[in-house]
Formats: C-alpha cells, structure tokens, sequence
C-alpha cells in the first residue's frame, strides 16, 4: 500500500476547510458582531445577541424546543422498546421482514410524510370526521401542539426503533434464562439484565430522535401552522425574513451547544462512541 | 392470546406508518379539492401535476442535482478513504474530527453556515451552491462507508498483487477495488438517498429561481393542501416500491446463484 500516499487526502481537506470549517467560523464571528458594515469595514465585537436570546420570550421558546423533543423522544422510546422486544421475539426470516416494513415508510420524501399528516389531521380530515361521529364537536387537531409533537414522533420513530433492535437482538438468550434459572424474577430480569444490556441502543436511539426534533422547523412550521415557533423557526425566521443574521448565528450557536451537551451526556452514559444501527439502508 | 396481542401490536404499529401514505395515495384519485368524502374516481390530479411546469422542473433539478452530488461524492470519497487510511501523521484526528462535522451538526445549522459562507465571498445562490452544499455533505457519509472496507484489508495486499506480477493498475482494478466496492456502492446509495430527501441545507443554500422536490412540496403545503402533491406523492412511493421489488428479486438471484 505504500504505492498510495496520504496527500491524495489532502484535496477533499481543503473543501471540508473552505466549506466546514470557514462557514462554522464564519457563523460563531457573526455572532459577536452588532449590525456589521462589511463595505464600509465598520464591525464592532458585542455579546448583545446572546444577551437579547436571555429575554424571557426566547428562553420560552427554547423551553419548548426542549420539551417537545423530549416528550417526542419519550413517546418514540415507550413505542419502540416494547416493540423491539416483541419484534426480536419472531423467528429470523418474519425479524427482517417486519424490519424493512418499518423503514419503507422512510424512503417516502419527509415532507411528503408531514403533508400526509397535515391532510389526516385537517378539519375534513379523516381524524375530524372521527371524531365528529363520536358525538364530539368540530375537533381540528392541525395547527396543535399535539400535531407537532405527533410529528416528530412519526418522523423520527425508526430511528429509534433500528438501533433499540440492533442491541436487543445482539443479547444471548442464554443470559436471560440464566437469570431466571438462578431466581431473578420476571421484573428483575428485564431491570438488571435486559436494560442495561440494551443500553447502547437506548442512549443511540434517543439522540437520534432527539437532535432532528430539537432543531427542526418544518415540523413546527407545517403541522403546526407557524403558530408554535420552536428554535428551529427562530434561525429561519432571523436568517430569512428579518434578516438579522448576527441574531440568527447566536442561536444557532446556543443549538450547537445544547446538541454537543447532549452528545457528551450520551458518551457519558454509554461510554463510547454512538452507535446508529447503521440500517437505515 | 398472546400472540393475538402480539400480532394487534404488529397491525396497530403498522397502520399508524402506513396510514397517512395510504390516505394520500387513496385521496390523489378523489375527484373533490377538499380531503371531505368520496367524491367520484378522477385522474385529473396526475394530469395537473404533469402540466405543471414548476413540478417538472423541480423534479429535473432535483436528479441533476443527485446525480453530480452522488458522482462526485463517491469519487472524491473514495479517493479520500485510502489517502486517511495511509495517513501516519497527526492530521488523522483532525482530520476525521472535521469530516464528522456534518453528520454531528443539525441541518439547519449546516443550512445556514453555508449560506452564510455563500452570500460573504458574494457567491450567487442557484444550482452551483446547492451541488457544492449537497457535495459536502454527503462525502463524510461516503468515507464513513469505504474507510472501515480499506482498514479490514490485508496488510500487504496491494504489494503481494504487484510481486506475483500484476502492473500497479491491474492490482488496483483487479485486487483492491473489489475487496472496496461493497463500501463505495453503499455509499453512493447513501448519498444519492440524503441527496434526493434533502430539503433543510438545499432551502437554504438555493436562493431564488432553483428548487428542487422538497422545497416545491414545502412551498405547496405550506399555502395548504392541494391534491397534486397526493398524486405527487403516489407516484414518488410507486416508484420506492419498484425500486424494493427490484432489489429483492435481484439479491434472491444473487442467492440462488451462490447456492
């Protein structure tokens, strides 16, 4: 192998400088800056920005970011968990079938999917009309919070599903009769053995729904009719309508921290790298 | 009775995937604006779509697109790949640190720090930006792909191929490249894949005049539901299960002609 030396890296090096790493610096210096004249080469260092996303409106809104990918992240893990176990429990050949059936759904367009849900969820739609013929009176559920957070949770789910699978069906059988065999009870079984040996998957699991659902804003924007502004729509919105970019890099620097705290939470728990499943295709 | 909760569990999971697709799909022929009651059998949604002209070239953009990011991509991966794999020096860290920056980072954040790069070095937005953006982030998950196939390599594979008299061209085609091409296949799938679903870094990165599926599908539902993006979507999930039919029959031959 000596034939090939390392400097046939050295070209995609310098594109991941130019467009990685000069655009994050970029972004992280706009946010210390307070309305820039780039012609006029007048730029003044400030932390007025971070200091402006303190105000109580935006700590709501980042509160609510959290709190949705949260609860989406808690609903996608008591679904898949469970399902996991029960999917590992079917014979080998049903195992994989039952898999692909769960990711099909992701090979459909993302926002085809939140469209999908925008029609079942519309005051015509399916759900309503339900409803309506269980006495209940006009329930529109788009434009909610639930439609957001079922969202998210409907997007989102196989990716916590496939690697909550990868580490169940990777624990020995023998190891849960030999609890049993030796007195643990059902319960204790799951709590000392199963739990934590699907930890890894758990913790994967999690940050995979978790990072996409913090920060998304088509979601927000979509099903829940721009009436529920999460981070996300906050960059969007700075960056796109308002234009104020040196707002916009702030919060987008206080997304990357809360995404790099939560990566190394998760390296915390499990004490390695992250492991995706790696079945997404 | 317990597998008849199982199986309940099975078909509940099940219909909340798959129904949202199916009710798209079954509304697409639904010959009524509103997503209200059956209204009569109608194709007329489909031939809408076919003469809408932003659609179609949505739809021609979002190929072009995928296919340069894909190309590109797997090339300048691949390349990549075997140069870090002979790395000795300190740049490895480094160097792979910067290549997880895109798979680490949310899409928005990608979205905007590009844009942000684009419109500073005064870059007009079009198709130029969204190929370069689409090319960045596809790459890691190339290399992500090929690197573990050229650390599982015999040492000294390459050379053992050039003593038993193999020209240094040869050894590369004939010796390295099979034992490499599960990686490289896998990831230009993967790329083509995140290129063709990417809505967040292209609506950032296109400026005005180009768009692509998902940021036409984006500015549709966004002014609410119209039926062309059911009969959109019909024809999108047609072609996904094909494409799975296709797939399964092939590596089924592939089996059989191993056994």
């Amino acid at each position: 192998m000596k034939s090939f030396k390392e400097y046939i890296a050295y070209p995609y090096g310098l594109w991941m400088l130019i467009f990685i790493a000069v655009p994050l610096l970029v972004v992280i210096w706009f946010s210390f800056l307070s309305n820039p004249d780039f012609k006029a080469g007048i730029y003044t260092f400030t932390l007025e920005n971070y200091q402006q996303f303190m105000d109580p409106v935006y700590l709501e809104l980042l509160y609510r970011s959290f709190l949705y990918a949260v609860i989406a992240t808690l609903i996608c893990f008591l679904i898949a968990y469970p399902l996991g176990n029960l999917i590992v429990s079917l014979p080998g050949h049903r195992q994989n079938m039952m898999i692909v059936l769960m990711i099909i759904p992701m090979w459909v367009n993302f926002l085809l999917r939140t469209y999908a849900w925008m029609v079942l969820l519309s005051g015509s739609g399916l759900i309503s009309q339900f409803f309506r013929l269980l006495g209940f009176r006009d329930v529109s559920l788009l434009y909610t919070q639930s439609a957001v957070i079922l969202g998210m949770v409907y997007n989102f789910f196989p990716y916590m599903l496939l690697p909550i699978y990868t580490s169940l069906k990777k624990i020995d059988p023998d190891l849960l009769r030999a609890a049993t065999d030796l007195g643990a009870n059902h319960f204790q079984m799951f709590l000392k053995i199963k739990i934590p040996l699907s930890l890894p998957g758990i913790v994967s699991g999690c940050m995979m729904v978790f990072m996409p659902a913090v920060s998304t804003f088509v979601i927000s924007n979509l099903l829940g009719g721009g009436k529920y502004m999460l981070i996300g729509n906050l960059i969007e919105q700075q960056f796109l309508t308002l234009n104020n970019w040196n707002f916009g890099s702030a919060i987008s620097m206080v997304l990357m921290t809360i995404i790099f705290l939560v990566l190394g939470i998760a390296r915390l728990i499990t004490g390695k790298e992250l492991d995706t499943g790696g079945q997404l295709l | 009775m317990r597998k008849f909760f199982k199986n309940l569990a099975f078909g509940l999971i099940l219909l909340f995937l798959y129904a949202p697709i199916l009710v798209l799909i079954i509304y697409s022929f639904n010959d009524s604006k509103i997503m209200g009651p059956w209204a009569g059998f109608t194709l007329k949604w489909y031939v809408m779509l076919f003469q809408d002209r932003y659609i179609l070239q949505a739809l021609y953009y979002t190929l072009i697109i995928a296919v340069v990011a894909t190309t590109v991509s797997t090339l300048v991966g691949t390349v990549s790949a075997l140069g870090i794999y002979r790395m000795r020096s300190k740049l490895k860290r480094p160097y792979l640190l910067l290549n997880n920056i895109p798979v680490l980072v949310p899409d928005i954040v990608m979205g905007i720090t590009l844009m942000s790069l684009f419109i500073f070095i005064g870059m007009k937005m079009g198709l130029t930006t969204i190929i370069i953006a689409h090319i960045t982030f596809c790459i890691p998950y190339v290399i992500l792909a090929v690197l573990p196939r050229f650390n599982r390599l015999p040492e000294n594979i390459f050379e053992a191929a050039l003593d038993l008299g193999a020209t240094p061209r040869q050894a590369f085609w004939k010796v390295l490249f099979p034992e490499i091409l599960p990686g490289v296949t896998s990831g230009a799938l993967i790329a083509f894949t995140l290129s063709i679903d990417d809505f967040v870094i292209s609506f950032f990165t296109a400026g005005n005049g180009v768009s692509n599926l998902s940021i036409t599908i984006y500015s549709m539902a966004k002014a609410g539901i119209n039926p062309k993006i059911n009969a959109l979507s019909t024809i999108m999930f047609g072609c996904i299960m094909v494409l799975l039919v296709l797939i399964n029959i092939r590596s089924e031959k592939g089996i059989k002609n191993i056994q």
